[in-house]
């Protein structure tokens, strides 16, 4: 039942340069996250994370494979089946570790100009915004300018700009980093709670053991190699052994 | 939401300054083209004020103002003759530089054809026209010199009765007016030792011929004032100006005029394109190029201050790519960034350029043309100079997000 796959992945390889300076990042991953599924993704520094959810988020084309998103298949091999910008825009919400705001726009703006790109007039925008931070605990510093915000602040305004649009897959790179604790397990939380109120598929690359009991699947990435992970991994398994 | 603006306003402090830097260096630009247009209208200026239909010069010469033309004096009479000619005018036109309180005073001499002209078509803006025939005089304001100031001049000192504004000639000197009879004293004054010496070398050239052997008083006559000896012409003029009697083709006096052996003819608008060509030339050209070159500088430096804040901008640029933007967004930022610059850049010029300009020594005259002109050439430059910028931005992969 491909179509109730939000994101599935097909023998993905990435290498990166050539000759003696060839990395091989990712090889052969082949993944499947359902819709309202929230998938952890562990493994050390250098395994390849940032290269696998790049590839799919559409950033960073892989060298051969296939990506497929909510059964259409959007990347074969390095070329976009699909317009990678206007795709992104409407159901790809992304959000990495820092530097995810704007810096020129209020947190307001921040999450406003990602509803008027995807064809909102400015009224309608700016009133969804503004429920959008309400929504994560930060409508009061909605003027500030990021500059201004916590670190934590600034990631939630970066999850709610990530929400915006409702997008059927979130992929978050290390969206805790720059958070303490409790911080980051809200966080955590909250992407749980959207993957399963919007019906979304939701990867996040974590290496902070403790909020793991929020994600349905885990796991570990070694060496370019996706496989299931340890403790939580309840139904953790690879695409092709369903 | 505009980002264009967002951007703008959040370095507002930065922007202002460069928007400022802009302008002075347009401002620059602008003025160059005003002096450009200065020099050429000042050319003109006596050709135009004037008011003659032909000026009659020296055989052969393209004076007054281009070189020296020297005519008898009788040839106002002569031409005031010829059928069609309203009237005919001395012209005595030359450039003098004296002492006045202890500072060069630098001149145009220009001789007013008493009684017929007394400066009625000068613009005066203080004082009145030429009301004697000796010791009066009309400055300009450039000159600097006050109403009822007392000017010695050769052998003679001359009242400052009248003031104009804006009568310079084609290098900038202001323009002083006489009658044609002082003008004359004035160009011709020469020191009494000078008089002297010239008297007795008169005297010695006399007493080698034999005409003054069978006349003897032709002897005592070699001594006497130059205008008192009959073979010595009194001192010259530079031109004759003619005004036609209405209905009269100039064409046609001056073709009666220039059939005479001892003089040349040059209509009004033959007398401007002499000034455009020959005095100001070099000087226009010159100008000319300077402008060029600054109008390529200015775009050079708009290009590398656009770049550079696209540079700025490049993690912005890639993390709105990133959520979904198009190259075409981005693009229409730079582009509208440009174009804030390039006119508020203008605007500083102008308002900088009208409290400045009128400060310079020469003129400088924004016609509404050459406005229009710069400010298309601004436009264009605003654009051409965004081009590297978004160039630069459109090469940016959302991946360089990622990187901060
Ligand atoms: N742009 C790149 N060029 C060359 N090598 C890269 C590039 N990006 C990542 N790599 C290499 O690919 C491997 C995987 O990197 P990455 O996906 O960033 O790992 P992770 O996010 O798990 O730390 C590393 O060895 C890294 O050095
Ligand atoms: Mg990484």
């Amino acid at each position: 039942m491909s179509n109730s796959l939000a994101i599935e992945t097909k023998l993905l390889t990435k290498i990166y340069g050539s000759g003696n300076t060839e990395v091989v990042a990712m090889r052969d991953v082949s993944l499947a996250v359902r819709r309202g599924e929230v998938v952890a993704l562990l493994g050390p520094s250098g395994s390849g994370k940032s290269t696998f959810l790049t590839a799919v988020g559409l950033i960073n084309p892989p060298t051969s494979g296939q990506i497929l998103i909510n059964g259409q298949l959007v990347m074969d091999g390095p070329r976009a089946v699909v317009d990678p910008t206007a795709f992104r825009r409407e159901h790809i919400g992304y959000i990495f570790q820092k530097s995810n705001l704007i810096p020129f726009l209020s947190a307001r703006e921040n999450v406003q100009v990602a509803l008027e790109l995807a064809g909102w007039r400015p009224g309608k925008a700016r009133q969804r915004a503004l429920e959008l931070l309400d929504y994560l605990g930060v409508a009061d510093r909605a003027g500030n300018m990021p500059a201004a915000l916590s670190g934590g602040q600034q990631q939630r305004v970066a999850v709610a700009r990530a929400l915006a649009n409702q997008p059927s897959i979130i992929l978050a790179d290390e969206p805790t980093a720059a958070l303490d604790r409790s911080r980051g397990r809200q966080v955590m939380e909250l992407f749980a709670k959207v993957a399963h109120e919007q019906n979304a598929g939701v990867i996040v690359v974590t290496h902070d053991e403790r909020t793991l009991e929020v994600f349905d699947t885990i796991y570990e990435m070694e060496d370019g190699v996706i496989r299931p992970g340890a403790g939580h991994a309840h139904h953790a398994m690879p695409a092709e052994a369903r | 939401m505009n980002l264009a603006v967002k951007d703008i306003r959040h370095n507002l402090g930065r922007f202002a300054l460069t928007a400022l830097g802009i302008g002075m260096l347009l401002m620059i630009v602008m003025g160059m083209g005003g002096i450009y247009r200065g020099i050429i209208e000042d050319a003109t200026l006596l050709v135009d004020k004037a008011g003659a239909d032909l000026w009659v010069v020296q055989r052969g010469t393209r004076g007054p103002f281009a070189e020296v033309s020297r005519l008898p004096p009788n040839l106002v009479d002569r031409v005031a003759a010829v059928s069609g000619v309203a009237d005919s005018r001395k012209f005595v036109f030359h450039t003098i530089q004296r002492e006045h309180g202890g500072k060069p005073l630098r001149m145009a001499v220009l001789g007013l054809d008493w009684p017929t002209d007394r400066g009625e078509w000068l613009p005066l803006m203080a004082g009145r026209p030429l009301a004697q025939n000796h010791y009066e005089m009309i400055a300009d304001r450039t000159l600097g010199l006050e109403l009822g100031e007392r000017i010695p001049l050769g052998n003679d000192t001359f009242a400052v009765v009248g003031l104009t504004s804006g009568m310079i000639d084609s290098g900038g000197n202001g323009l002083a007016f006489f009658t044609a009879l002082d003008a004359q004293a004035v160009q011709f004054d020469l020191p009494g030792e000078a008089i002297r010496l010239e008297r007795a070398a008169r005297r010695g050239r006399a007493d080698r011929i034999d005409l003054s052997r069978t006349q003897p008083p032709l002897l005592d006559r070699a001594e006497g004032e130059s205008a008192a000896i009959p073979a010595i012409p009194p001192p010259a003029l530079s031109a004759v100006l003619v005004r036609v009697q209405p209905g009269v083709d100039p064409g046609a006096v001056a073709s009666t005029i220039s059939g005479w052996a001892d003089v040349s003819v040059h209509t009004r608008e033959d007398e401007r394109q002499l000034m455009l060509a020959g005095p100001v030339e070099k000087a226009k050209l010159q100008i000319g190029l300077f402008r060029v070159l600054l109008t390529i500088i200015s775009a050079i430096v708009m290009a590398l201050i656009l770049y550079t804040m696209t540079l700025d901008k490049l993690q912005s640029i890639a993390l709105l790519k990133l959520i979904g933007a198009q190259n075409r967004v981005i693009l229409g930022m730079i582009l509208q960034q440009a174009l804030v610059l390039g006119t508020l850049g203008y605007g500083i010029a102008y308002l900088l350029g009208q409290r400045i300009f009128p400060r310079f020594p020469r003129r400088v005259i924004l016609t509404d043309s050459d406005l229009i002109e710069l400010a298309v050439i601004v436009l264009g430059i605003s654009i051409l100079s965004s081009l590297l910028g978004m160039w630069k931005a459109a090469r940016v992969s959302p991946n360089e997000a990622l990187s901060g």
